[in-house]
């Protein structure tokens, strides 16, 4: 940590970089926005957007449970992103399963559990009357982001950028048609799961610094933007990651100034990219 | 060798790994309901087979079953010109692709993220253009290797998606037409091709197919799926005489087939 806070010093000597908060708060965003602005492009693609919804969603049950558990074994230290992540996992499946047995539409199924997570987890989270320590959770933090907190999220990083060189291909073509994916001998389900997985892992991690209201419009609207004026898939993934990673550090910068919180100030920049992107894609007609 | 039991008199030396694909008392149940049974079905190399019928008559199904998507009753062998089974390579041209017509994925995404485990949002293999332009120059579509596919009409989209059936070359092709969305001349041109390949590969081709005509001048075989089974199945000719057959299709069209057969056979007969 020393060593990135001595290079903060150097490339960016201004009086709000000196805070400790401010140089973690920037290399998380450095670390988060390019994994998010990667998914996103294919969350877009598949329609996934009311998926990465309803992941955000369940967080909310999985930080019920991490306090039920934390209630009851006081010992071993349950920290709540680990029930999180296990409940996000576990909906995911469930959510995955369901959609197999083809029995409703995907919208449908992803509704009714997403709406059922998020009753679960208001019931016990306000037994006791005592939600307002939770809200935090809503709009998140992310100049609370400690050093330990950056080493999980580098972890993470680096694991998804190798998922995402590993399976990337296949994952593009079992979203196109899964026939054709199975008669070039991918396992389409295989890879769909791990996508999912992945996804849940991404969002619960993240959740506690961008906040269960807007993460998902995190994940989508800078692949979205970049959609508007992309002719190819590496054109696709270029535009998006940098959207995001454009919006995170002004949006870093724009909070702090403004006071607001970070996770949403983000959010709304890239509504601006994505605004900006519509009208450059109607002014140039159909790229 | 030949394989002994090797009808196609085309086929003279049975050198292809498939020569035969056996399909005994097949059947497919889905969420309890049967959608396919009592299938039977003979397919040699070099073999066009078409599968004709009605809609939801479950002819996408045995495609989708003889890929091993869905699971399915009796049996599916594969047999080479031994008579050992075999597990033949298949190549299979989808109806139609699950994106959006705004979606960035070019012609060169597709084939690349098919051919190679280089991510294409990171970078593409050198030589993967010469390839792709190669593979689709044989369904005459090298112009559109920079296009996004949503960008292609229905004829276009089909070149492609054969193109990259055919790169490698299967043993067994399997083509699922779609219902709609081309144009007569597209489907020619497309029926021409898989024509040409059949004779140069001397593949196994199974053929979903909508245009009744076409089938009647191209194909081999015709089997055509009603009432979740093969009614009924052998050359044109047998099958479009057929009583079941005339009856769904109408006894128009079967009359205007035999008119038409009848000019060719004349035809030859005066050259």
């Amino acid at each position: 940590m020393h060593l990135w806070y001595s290079l903060v010093d150097l490339l960016l000597p201004f009086k709000w970089m000196q805070y400790a908060f401010m140089k973690n708060a920037l290399l998380g965003v450095l670390l988060v926005t390019p994994i998010f602005g990667l998914l996103g492009t294919m969350i877009v693609n598949n329609k996934m957007a009311f998926f990465s919804d309803s992941l955000g969603h369940s967080a909310l049950t999985g930080i019920a449970i991490g306090v039920i558990l934390g209630n009851t074994f006081p010992l071993l230290h349950i920290t709540p992103i680990w029930s999180m992540m296990a409940f996000s996992v576990l909906i995911t499946i469930a959510i995955l399963v369901v959609k197999e047995a083809n029995t409703a539409s995907t919208d449908t199924i992803i509704g009714v559990f997403s709406s059922s997570a998020v009753a679960l987890g208001l019931v016990i989270l306000t037994r006791n009357g005592g939600f307002n320590k939770y809200s935090g959770y809503l709009i998140g933090d992310f100049l609370s982001i400690s050093p330990s907190d950056l080493l999980i999220l580098g972890i993470v990083f680096v694991l998804v950028i190798l998922l995402w060189v590993l399976i990337f291909n296949k994952l593009l073509l079992s979203s196109m048609n899964q026939s054709l994916a199975r008669s070039r001998g991918i396992r389409v389900k295989q890879y769909e799961y791990l996508f999912a997985i992945l996804m849940a892992v991404i969002v619960t991690i993240s959740i506690q610094w961008v906040g269960i209201l807007i993460i998902s419009s995190l994940l989508v609207i800078p692949a979205a933007s970049s959609r508007n004026i992309a002719k190819n898939m590496r054109q696709y993934h270029i535009y998006s990651v940098l959207i995001a990673l454009i919006s995170g550090l002004s949006g870093l910068i724009l909070s702090y100034f403004w006071g607001t919180a970070t996770g949403a100030t983000i959010v709304l920049i890239t509504s601006g990219f994505f605004a900006l992107t519509f009208v450059m894609k109607l002014r140039l007609g159909q790229l | 060798m030949k394989h002994s039991k090797c009808i196609n008199s085309e086929c003279k030396t049975c050198e292809c790994n498939l020569c035969c694909t056996k399909i005994n008392n097949f059947g497919v149940k889905r969420g309890g309901i049967e959608i396919l049974k009592d299938v039977n079905l003979h397919i040699h190399c070099g073999d066009l087979t078409a599968v004709i019928g009605p809609n939801g008559a479950g002819k996408s199904t045995l495609l989708k079953a003889i890929l091993g998507e869905i699971s399915h009753t009796g049996e599916l062998q594969f047999l080479d010109a031994n008579n050992g089974t075999t597990k033949p390579s298949m190549g299979y041209v989808p109806q139609k692709l699950d994106l959006d017509s705004t979606s960035p994925t070019s012609v060169l995404d597709l084939f690349a993220a098919a051919h190679t485990n280089l991510p294409i949002w990171f970078t593409y293999p050198k030589k993967i253009r010469e390839r792709v332009r190669e593979s689709l120059a044989l369904t005459h579509g090298e112009h559109l290797i920079n296009k996004r596919l949503g960008e292609l009409s229905g004829g276009e989209l089909q070149r492609v998606l054969l193109a990259l059936a055919l790169d490698p070359v299967p043993h067994l092709l399997l083509l699922d037409e779609p219902v709609s969305g081309i144009d007569q001349k597209g489907l020619e041109l497309f029926y021409q091709t898989v024509s040409m390949l059949r004779k140069n590969y001397d593949l196994s081709i199974i053929l979903v197919s909508h245009d009744l005509n076409l089938v009647a001048e191209y194909a081999d075989r015709v089997a055509f799926v009603n009432n979740r089974t093969i009614e009924c199945c052998g050359t044109p000719q047998e099958v479009f005489t057929n009583e079941k057959v005339i009856q769904t299709f109408g006894l128009d069209w079967s009359n205007h087939f035999q008119m038409v057969e009848k000019d060719r056979v004349a035809n030859a007969l005066m050259v």
